[in-house]
């Protein structure tokens, strides 16, 4: 870490010192370009003394004594300033992006850097408990105080429409931390972005913008290439093509709502994986929730990861086909629950075979930050004669050396999985969905599927969005940007986790995923965790119950090829401070002394 | 002696019991113990041995995982479009006037909006790369939001990144087990997919016939009186589209009014057509009826249509449209609308409003298009003659659908050839609630002008009297 400066060969020429989050100023060692951002240091503090943003109090008043360790003595960067970009100056390294480095067999490799700590008892009685004292005090606030909440009006006599507990648990528990969720943006989600600063003046009920702007670094958005961007050859093309075929088609694909670029998308996709053919969809969840429902029917058997996304379960309730889940990740307990499947065959029709048994699973689970393990999974299902869809919303793009999602980063045939699914959202900085596979599905989707007879076809400047940033992806463009762009995705990922497990917080998750879950556990310290990162000037997001099961409340980063190690190291000073000051520090594991080079 | 007087206890319970209880009795007992013993029968069936397991599963033969598709299916064929859709439009070569196309008030041409969009694409970049909850908001959505509620004059609005997971989305957030939807039975695909998940009680009335609905309220009615408790908890609900859209008829607006206000159900409206095309302000079929929009319990509209853009939205009170943005499915997991199409949507609101008078040329445009297509001589149309989505069947029905697509699909395709772009309805029949009967569907664009729909009209009726 300490030789990246050399490396890079970028010199900064002005240096930040950090606050150390109660609006003072650290103690920075480049006294003498304090001044001219003095002062904006303090108007950017001035503006979180709203109650939304009420920090936590630090306990240390002075800044802490620098560790070099721990913590880079000077911090170049701060997301208030214009920094100078490095892009992606850091020349390609050695460290690899995939796997096959030890002697140990890839399944054991895999399950070693998985990691999920379990959580120390003490902390699992306290996040029980601040859960029961939050649920009392908000029955005890409910009986006390009138809901400042609108009212039906109108509807005299009519059967209430939203169910007790749901009103309750949104208006007395959520409404205390809901100013970290649906926070409103105003520039680019790429590795920065500008906040709108609002805040509310009556917990939490209503929120008010302030009219001021907060520029923040951006852990939160779900844009791993770094292809979130305004200018470039992306945005030059999308505008190109909205100009030369209009904003969208008022139709869908079955009327008049095909072109030669959706027909070049599809074909490109399948090029992407290695299939015979692909379908595309105008938006990621509907792929899902559409699609499932044409593959399965009401005598099918679908064995879906407990951790599967909303959508996947969407799909399956309205495919009326049998669903068992099994454990996260554990492949012990798929092969129980598919040989009890298979064996007893469908109970509703007296143990009848299933016509057919499906295997659901993600690439990488975006609340857990794991990775499948495609290899035993494809071996499960040959074993059991089984299909298998994956569902590579968050991967496609983030994992692999050619960013092709799991099965290029297992060196799988992708033709070994029967359906590949994934979203144009993330990776692609788009919007949209795609399923691969063989030309037999493909068509039959063509001609079963909800989304492309009903729905509306994507836009053009969207589709052409894919269209650039899958070229450059592959190098078609000429150029290695895209191999930088999935190398440097992998070195950050590698650095932040490792330096995150060294500062001694739980991390959840393979070494290797983007999304990185921190275990905060206390449903008040997401909400804490939050508010203080984004006084830091860090975007995060978090994750309670309902979302997580109550005792795993966490914050969510992700990582994106577009951070650079300024960013990420200026992220991790704030996470190490803020885990000091409100006990975020569980890991018991042994914490590696030596610097993590990056 | 306590053992006696147990003894004689339980004898004098014998003799005091009449026969008909003794014999009911055993025969409960014998059947306690029939289904104990089953029950554990069934988990002897469940231990199989490992090797049993092994040949079940050595032995099972699933079904492959698609059926083979016919390649003459006519869904494998779509029509290329090689220009930017407008009133004109460039199909397999040929260029047309369009009359397929659901770009009602020609704003997919407006150059004004493109630009604004464009604007908006250099400002955002393209994709939003995160659901609504995670960074994904930007102002532009909450301005749409604000824009669209205001508007329709109602408190809050609620955007959602794709039309057709608008209206899926929206009803399954209310309606859960147990209660009851009222359902015009013409309701489109994305509607019965919100009914699907919802896993309600579905009952479906005749399309647009308001005295069915009502027997079927009565019939309701009559099964509360027998289970009042019941009725206390379910709730009920009506759900109908603004115009159809698969039939182009309106819906009778103020009848189902009358009839929610009567058995106390909550009205949900799918305005994916009427929005932005009836009524004098463009406001829908509750400015089209002079309806009071409080009236409808939620409103809901696809920006699909004469938005020109993608996505859809839900209007209502703060009390109902707030609740989704906890519980609309696509609202809460999708990523949100891409900024641009976002702001697309905010400048063709800015034409609504600066421009009312689009929508009373919308109207004209359809109504004389209705009087001329309803003279075809092979052909009859349906739909309202003010609606821009009209239908036309074969006046002679052929045996089977799959006959009467054929022959459609040739006069579209022949039509195509000829200079006027129509397309027959894409329908997925296997999957519709019922199979729908195939037509050609109209939409109709305000830019059309008279001598436009008399060509429009000489080339059907010529390709339609040769073809049929």
């Amino acid at each position: 870490m300490g030789n990246f400066d050399g490396d890079s060969g970028t010199v900064f020429e002005q240096s930040y010192a950090t606050t150390n989050g109660n609006g003072k100023l650290a103690n920075g060692n480049g006294a003498a370009s304090f001044s001219p951002p003095e002062k904006e240091e303090l108007l950017s503090q001035r503006k979180f003394s709203a109650p939304a943003y009420t920090e936590i109090r630090t306990r240390r008043c002075h800044s802490k004594p620098t560790n070099d360790a721990k913590s880079p003595s000077l911090i170049n960067y701060h997301p208030e300033k214009k920094s100078t970009s490095n892009g992606h100056a850091s020349a390609l390294s050695e460290s690899k992006p995939n796997q096959a480095e030890g002697k140990l067999s890839p399944a054991e490799e895999h399950r070693q850097k998985t990691s999920f700590e379990e959580v120390p008892l003490h902390t699992a009685c306290l996040t029980y408990l601040g859960f029961y004292l939050l649920m009392i005090l908000g029955y005890i606030n409910q009986l006390l105080f009138v809901p400042k909440v609108a009212t039906e009006k109108g509807r005299d006599g009519y059967v209430t429409l939203y169910d007790a507990f749901e009103s309750f648990y949104s208006r007395y528990v959520y409404r205390r931390i809901k100013d970290c969720w649906n926070r409103p943006i105003c520039s680019v989600p790429g590795e920065e972005l500008t906040l709108k600063d609002r805040v509310t003046d009556d917990y939490g009920w209503s929120f008010k913008f302030t009219g001021t702007e907060t520029r923040c670094l951006n852990l939160g958005s779900y844009n791993y290439l770094g292809f979130a961007a305004a200018t470039g050859r992306c945005a030059d093309e999308s505008e190109e093509s909205a100009r030369q075929s209009g904003l969208a088609f008022c139709s869908s694909r079955c009327e008049l709502g095909d072109n030669e670029q959706l027909r070049e998308l599809e074909a490109q996709t399948a090029r992407y994986f290695g299939v015979e053919d692909a379908i595309v969809f105008g938006m990621g969840f509907a792929t899902n929730a559409l699609n499932l429902p044409s593959l399965l029917g009401p005598n099918s058997l679908v064995i879906s990861d407990e951790k599967n996304h909303a959508s996947i379960i969407l799909g399956l309730r309205l495919s009326g086909a049998t669903t068992k889940v099994f454990k996260h990740n554990n492949m012990r307990d798929l092969e129980r629950v598919l040989r009890q499947g298979i064996c007893h065959g469908n109970p509703k029709r007296g143990g009848q075979p299933w016509d057919k048994v499906m295997i659901l699973v993600e690439g990488i689970f975006s609340m857990e930050g794991s990775i499948v393990r495609l290899p035993e999974v494809i071996a499960l299902k040959k074993k059991y004669k089984a299909y298998l869809y994956l569902d590579e919303a968050h991967s496609v793009g983030a994992m692999g050396s050619r960013g092709r999602g799991v099965t290029d980063y297992f060196n799988v045939d992708p033709k070994e999985v029967d359906i590949l699914m994934g979203t144009f959202t993330k990776s692609f900085g788009s919007a949209g969905g795609y399923l691969a596979g063989s030309k037999k599905l493909i068509d039959f989707l063509r001609t079963n599927s909800h989304a492309h007879c009903y729905a509306a076809s994507i836009s053009p400047p969207i589709a052409q969005q894919i269209l650039t940033s899958m070229k450059t992806i592959m190098g078609e463009d000429g150029t290695d940007i895209g191999r930088k762009k999935i190398h440097q995705l992998a070195r950050n990922t590698r650095y932040f986790r490792r330096r995150l497990a060294q500062l001694g917080v739980i991390t959840y998750g393979h070494e290797d995923s983007p999304v990185v879950p921190m275990l905060v556990y206390l449903f008040s310290k997401i909400g804490a965790v939050v508010r203080t990162l984004t006084t830091r000037h860090i975007a995060a997001v978090g994750a309670g119950f309902p979302a997580t099961p109550i005792m795993e409340g966490r914050i969510r980063f992700c990582l994106s090829a577009a951070h650079t190690k300024e960013q990420l190291d200026f992220a991790l000073e704030a996470i190490d401070e803020i885990a000091d000051d409100l006990g975020l520090k569980y890991s018991r594991k042994p914490r590696d002394p030596n610097p993590v080079v990056y | 002696m306590v053992a006696i007087q147990l003894f004689n206890e339980i004898g004098s319970i014998f003799r005091n019991t009449p026969t008909f209880a003794l014999v009911l009795e055993t025969l409960l007992v014998i059947t306690v113990i029939w289904l104990l013993l089953h029950r554990r029968g069934g988990g002897r069936r469940r231990q199989l041995t490992k090797e049993e397991e092994d040949r079940i599963i050595a032995d099972y033969e699933p079904e492959p995982l698609v059926a083979d598709t016919d390649p003459e299916h006519p869904l494998l064929r779509t029509r290329i479009v090689q220009s930017k859709v407008g009133k004109h439009i460039r199909v397999d070569g040929h260029d047309c006037l369009n009359l397929g196309s659901h770009n009602y008030l020609g704003f997919l041409e407006d150059q004004e909006i493109l630009e604004e969009a464009c604007k908006s694409l250099r400002k955002y970049g393209v994709g939003s790369c995160g659901p609504r909850g995670f960074y994904g908001t930007m102002d532009v959505h909450l301005d749409l939001e604000d824009r669209i509620a205001k508007f329709m004059g109602l408190e809050e609005a609620i955007v959602y990144s794709y039309g057709f997971s608008t209206v899926a989305s929206a009803i399954p957030a209310y309606a859960k087990r147990g209660d009851i939807i009222f359902v015009d039975e013409a309701v489109n695909f994305a509607i019965q997919k919100g009914l699907d998940a919802s896993r309600s009680t579905i009952v479906f009335f005749k399309h647009n016939d308001v005295e069915d609905l009502e027997r079927l309220l009565i019939e309701m009615e009559k099964r509360d009186q027998k289970n009042p408790k019941k009725a206390l908890k379910t709730r009920r609900f009506l759900v109908a589209e603004g115009i159809y859209m698969n039939t182009g008829e309106i819906c009778p607006l103020p009848e189902l009014v009358a009839l929610r206000q009567k058995y106390k159900l909550r009205l949900f409206l799918d305005e994916s057509i009427s929005f932005g095309t009836m009524g004098q302000g463009g406001r829908g079929v509750t400015e089209h009826f002079n309806v009071d929009r409080d009236e409808i319990d939620l409103i809901s509209a696809g920006m699909e249509g004469s938005m020109a853009t993608i996505g859809g939205f839900c209007v209502g009170s703060h009390f109902i449209a707030e609740h989704q943005r906890l519980s609309g499915l696509g609202y809460i997991f999708s990523a949100s609308l891409p900024p641009m199409l976002t702001q697309a949507a905010i400048s063709a609101l800015d034409r609504f409003e600066r421009e009312p008078k689009i929508f009373g040329q919308l109207q004209s445009k359809a109504k004389s298009l209705h009087q001329k297509f309803s003279r075809f001589t092979k052909l009859t149309l349906r739909g309202n003659e003010l609606s821009p989505v009209k239908h036309l069947y074969l006046a002679q029905a052929a045996d089977n659908f799959d006959k009467e697509l054929k022959l459609l699909t040739e006069v579209a395709d022949k039509c195509i050839a000829r200079g006027v772009a129509i397309v027959q309805a894409a329908y997925l029949q296997n999957r519709e609630r019922q199979p729908v009967r195939p037509s050609i569907r109209i939409a109709v664009n305000r830019l059309l002008e008279d001598a436009d729909i008399a060509t429009a009209f000489e080339v059907i009726e010529s390709v339609s009297n040769a073809v049929l």
